[in-house]
């Protein structure tokens, strides 16, 4: 009887008793399994070389990719509005999926909705669907606005959403003037950071509509892109306060995804006005944090709105750098003395840890800005990127980050794998060890595997509590970012110098 | 065909109850009783008209000695509300078939799918991953634009080929099918046969699109005919073979329809064995190919998720004669009830073992109780979650007890909530795929000390300062099956009403 009640074992150390070892072991001879020493032949031929060529061989698999669908960017934007309710075109299933990889990631609760179209909508197509669900959402969330979106069925089966919409309200839905904004999202284009600019480009030009006015108003419009850092939110927010500068952020779902716990739960939190995004049009300009997820919408922003966009990622010393001088530089304020001084201070932290992490080899994997930013800020440190995986990469960005790599003497040894998965990082890692591997929590299973040191960035992660609430950007995220690289390494070395007697010579208290 | 099977439990003298009403605690120490009839009727008006005389039918109050929870179920989820269902595909792929442990399950179609679901559920299986196990893996197809357009067939051919190299060490391929393959026309079943009669391996077809039915309940059913279908037509000529190499014996069993979430399957498997039986195979969490294979030969199934598994259950008992039994091994007085149920079934020394082990865990369960009973006693829980735990875990509440004041189904039919009668009392509140509007209102009527349902829900009742457990996934804790399982059970139901962290949510100065 493997329970004391004084001392209850869950499955972390239930299946290591006695009992349960047996049961494994008896188990085996109905399994069918391979003979041990066979696994640890193929398990050993998996590390190798020929291997690996065989691997990045594959033409048509795709093992462990780090990329989701466009739906989940989409929802992400929208529900940086305020009291939008995200409503999801097509089957039902995708959003239970959404919906639960978000909370997952955030330990949030995420509302959004589905058409919950089936058979008979594959045959028909699913207006009704849209007519009974916008009315239904309408009646039950009260949302001020609700952001469309499709799944691939609704994508294969041609549902046209603007026409659908005004069918919808035709048939009295949602009131005539109810915003509606949409995005055709389907999963076989790009990745869910696709999806992000397609939403936030189409809520843009839904609240946007005749708002045009002949003078600005003076604001400065900041897009955070597929972004899941809610401090980095927040940073930037408090970085354009400190810096003076009349800013509206587009798509501010920090409050809704770390909402207080105060007995009540509330739906809708915080957001960016409505009123607020349908003036972004008479802004000064637009600064997209990330390049990658917000291409359409700058496009968008650039031709329609007439107004001057770019692209500023505030990661590392550098990135921040630009990012509060190009905010300098459209506001006419200076950069303040607290930002130079929390500059000063992220400075003086990476020259105290910066002998820990020069000349490392870095592993990385993630959407194309967090690995440019990475790469950015590694650069900084004297690390040495190695391996970089994009699975959600384009030709644009692989030629932007070369010439960042290029522009470094610590980039030389890169290379850049675009359109590759985890299952080819694997083979890199086995065949060209690394010092460390930064990416989101499915890295753990390279983790085991290669027992690379690992440090969790990216989305999503779910193994690990609180790390989103951090900040990377800024001179202030730039000291989280140096504070999980430096004491994962720190952590590595004392872990190779831990034997009494063996190894423990290094086993030092002050490093 | 012979009636399903079913443990049947003696009617005990519990007081008829057939008021609609439930004690809500006022806060003041006083409680008032709660018409819950009117309280669906006040729900219900929030919704238009065409939709709430649908959402009517799935809401009811339990009435003591009914044959039925009186609620209609298995019906297309309202477009436009907050279900909590998910589709065929996470049905398939997500349930039924991912556990199956040394066959690879590639996630056809676009990208997503195969992401959200990636490493999702905890189906814990002992394996060398990668190598002889894929469990913890998201192979995928990854459709882009010209798989739409020109079909995917060509691309799963070659996709198979490139598992055989890279995985050589699979036991077989299963084809789950996402929503694009069937809008599209691919012809899966072609591949499979062609590609199983390349590599000699068993390639299974599963046209699990999500846009099939109504839940992942239709999921479950095509995974299931699937088996029939592609995997014991090929073990019925293993056997005539002689390929297939297994001795018979008098007490052989399988496990159906335990997923092995946190260990279940685990914890179960143990006591069978104990009392004598030899477990043959497990489906499908920790299962293998071979396994599935062996069960036509079985004495006895036992089947665990009616839901997921009765199908290929009344199969075997159809086309191999084999009887199956529905269990319950939640819960002290549950497991002993199945325990003697299951040894009814074989001769007098498994029932004496049977006896035994009874005996020899009551004294375990009763100090579980004994500890943690008096902290639970009294507690009111609202549930809702899929699959058989509506009804199965009630009685491990009431061996702690807890009371039961609602409960229902993401995805159940019929059959399940006549099932349901046997462990609910009257008066209790049922609802059938609630909708998150629906939840909210009931629990903040109802007032229950604890919610147990899904992430989705998790941190909507969280924030409401409401202990709250997964229910699907034991909130990352488990095994909950078992004498072991009711221990952590328990366990995890006092650490989460106890926390001390409840009397933090109000501010002091807004008390």
């Amino acid at each position: 009887m493997a329970q004391n009640v004084e001392n209850i074992k869950d499955h972390a150390t239930l299946f290591q008793e006695q009992e349960y070892q047996e049961l494994f072991t008896n188990k085996k001879e109905f399994e069918g399994g391979h003979d041990p020493d066979e696994v640890a032949r193929i398990a050993e031929w998996t590390k190798s070389w020929e291997y690996r060529d065989k691997n990045f061989a594959r033409e048509a698999l795709t093992v462990n990719p780090a990329k989701a669908c466009q739906p989940l960017g989409a929802i992400l934007a929208a529900v940086g509005f305020e009291s939008t309710l995200p409503f999801v075109h097509g089957s039902q299933g995708c959003v239970a999926y959404f919906r639960s990889h978000f909370t997952r990631h955030f330990k949030e609760p995420f509302s959004a909705v589905s058409s919950s179209m089936t058979e008979d909508a594959a045959v028909f197509g699913g207006l009704n669907n849209m007519i009974d669900g916008l009315a239904n959402a309408y009646a039950l969330y009260k949302p001020k606005m609700i952001a469309l979106c499709t799944t691939c069925m609704a994508e294969v089966i041609g549902d046209d959403l603007g026409a659908f919409i005004s069918n919808s309200k035709e048939a009295g839905s949602v009131p005539k003037d109810f915003p509606v904004p949409y995005a055709h999202t389907p999963s076989f284009v790009g990745s869910h950071i696709t999806g992000y600019d397609n939403m936030m480009k189409g809520i843009l030009t839904n609240l946007t509509a005749g708002q045009k006015k002949e003078t600005t108003n003076g604001k400065v419009n900041l897009i955070p892109g597929f972004e899941t850092y809610i401090g980095n939110l927040r940073e930037v927010k408090r970085m354009a306060s400190l810096m003076g500068a009349n800013y509206t952020l587009l798509g501010d779902n920090s409050d809704y995804l770390d909402s207080p716990n105060d007995g009540e739960y509330r739906m809708y939190q915080g957001g960016t006005k409505l009123d607020d995004a349908a003036d972004a049009i008479n802004a000064e300009a637009t600064i997209a944090l990330q390049a990658y997820s917000t291409s359409k919408t700058r496009d968008y922003i650039t031709k329609e709105w007439g107004q001057k966009t770019s692209v500023s990622r505030p990661v590392g010393i550098r990135g921040t750098d630009e990012f509060l001088m190009a905010l300098s530089e459209l506001t006419g304020n200076p950069i303040p003395q607290e930002l130079e001084l929390e500059r000063g201070r992220a400075v003086d932290a990476i020259t105290d840890s910066q002998s820990w992490i020069h000349g490392k080899r870095i592993a990385l994997y993630g959407d194309p800005d967090l690995v440019y930013g990475l790469v950015s800020f590694l650069l900084e440190l004297g690390a040495e990127p190695v391996h970089i995986v994009v699975s959600n990469s384009n030709p644009e960005f692989e030629a932007e980050l070369k010439a960042l790599l290029d522009s470094s003497p610590y980039g030389k040894e890169a290379t850049i794998w675009g359109g590759k998965d985890l299952w080819h990082m694997r083979s890199l890692l086995f065949t060209e060890p690394v010092d460390l591997l930064i990416g989101n929590s499915y890295g753990k299973y390279l983790w085991r595997d290669t027992k690379t040191p690992f440090v969790r960035i990216g989305y999503p992660i779910f193994d690990r509590h609180h790390l989103h609430r951090y900040a990377t950007f800024g001179y202030q995220g730039t000291i989280n970012l140096l504070n999980w690289i430096v004491n994962t390494l720190l952590d590595e070395l004392d872990r190779n110098t831990i034997i009494p007697s063996k190894t423990d010579i290094s086993y030092d208290l002050i490093r | 065909m012979t009636p399903p099977e079913t443990i049947t439990y003696p009617e005990t003298a519990t007081e008829v109850t057939t008021e609609a009403t439930v004690d809500v605690e006022t806060g003041h120490g006083t409680s008032v009783p709660v018409d819950t009839k009117a309280l669906i009727q006040e729900v219900l008006d929030s919704y238009p008209e065409k939709s709430r005389k649908k959402r009517e039918k799935h809401l009811n109050v339990y009435e003591e000695g009914k044959s039925d929870c009186g609620v209609k179920s298995n019906i297309k989820s309202l477009p436009g509300v907050m279900t909590t269902r998910g589709c065929a595909y996470a049905g398939s792929k997500g349930v039924v078939w991912g556990p199956i442990k040394d066959m690879i399950h590639i996630s056809h179609g676009p990208v997503g799918c195969g992401y959200y679901s990636w490493s999702g559920r905890r189906n814990y299986y002992i394996g060398t991953t990668g190598i002889d196990t894929f469990g913890t893996m998201q192979f995928t197809s990854d459709f882009q634009e010209r798989d739409i357009v020109f079909g995917g067939d060509k691309k799963l051919s070659k996709l198979i080929d490139e598992l055989e190299e890279l995985f050589p060490l699979n036991r077989g391929i299963s084809i789950q099918s996402e929503c694009p393959i069937g809008l599209i026309g691919d012809d899966i079943e072609a591949v499979a046969r062609k590609k199983s009669k390349d590599t000699g391996k068993t390639v299974v077809p599963v046209r699990c699109e999500g846009f099939r039915g109504v839940s992942q309940s239709l999921g479950h059913h095509i995974a299931n005919d699937t088996i029939r279908d592609w995997v014991f037509p090929k073990a019925d000529k293993a056997q005539k073979d002689g390929t297939l190499a297994f001795e018979p014996g008098p007490y052989d069993v399988a496990i159906i329809g335990d997923y092995n979430i946190g260990g279940d399957a685990w914890s179960s498997r143990i006591l069978l064995e104990e009392i004598g039986l030899r477990v043959v195979a497990q489906w499908s969490g920790d299962g293998t190919l071979q396994e599935m294979m062996l069960t036509p030969q079985v004495k006895l199934n036992l089947i665990h998720c009616y839901r997921s598994m009765n199908y290929i259950s009344r199969h075997m008992e159809e086309a191999y004669g084999i009887p199956w039994l529905e269990y319950n091994f939640f819960g002290p007085t549950e497991i002993a009830a199945s325990l003697r149920a299951i040894a009814a079934k074989f001769d007098e020394t498994i029932q004496a073992k049977a006896e035994e082990v009874i005996a020899r865990y009551q004294a375990q369960a009763d100090a579980i109780i004994e500890k943690f009973g008096p902290r639970l006693q009294g507690k009111k829980v609202a549930l809702m979650v899929g699959g058989l735990r509506p009804r199965h875990v009630v009685p491990a509440f009431k061996d702690l007890g807890m009371e039961i004041i609602s409960t229902g189904y993401e995805f159940g039919h019929n059959d399940d909530y006549k099932r349901t009668t046997h462990y609910v009392e009257g008066g209790t509140l049922i609802y059938d795929d609630v909708t998150g509007y629906e939840f909210e209102e009931f629990v903040k009527a109802l007032k229950p000390d604890l919610v147990a349902s899904g992430i989705k829900e998790k941190y909507v009742f969280q924030k409401m300062a409401l202990p709250f457990r997964q229910m699907h996934s034991w909130d990352y804790s488990g095994p909950y099956h078992g004498y072991d399982g009711f221990a952590i059970f328990a366990r995890d139901m006092d650490l989460a009403l106890n926390s001390p962290t409840w009397d933090l949510v109000k501010a002091p100065w807004k008390k």
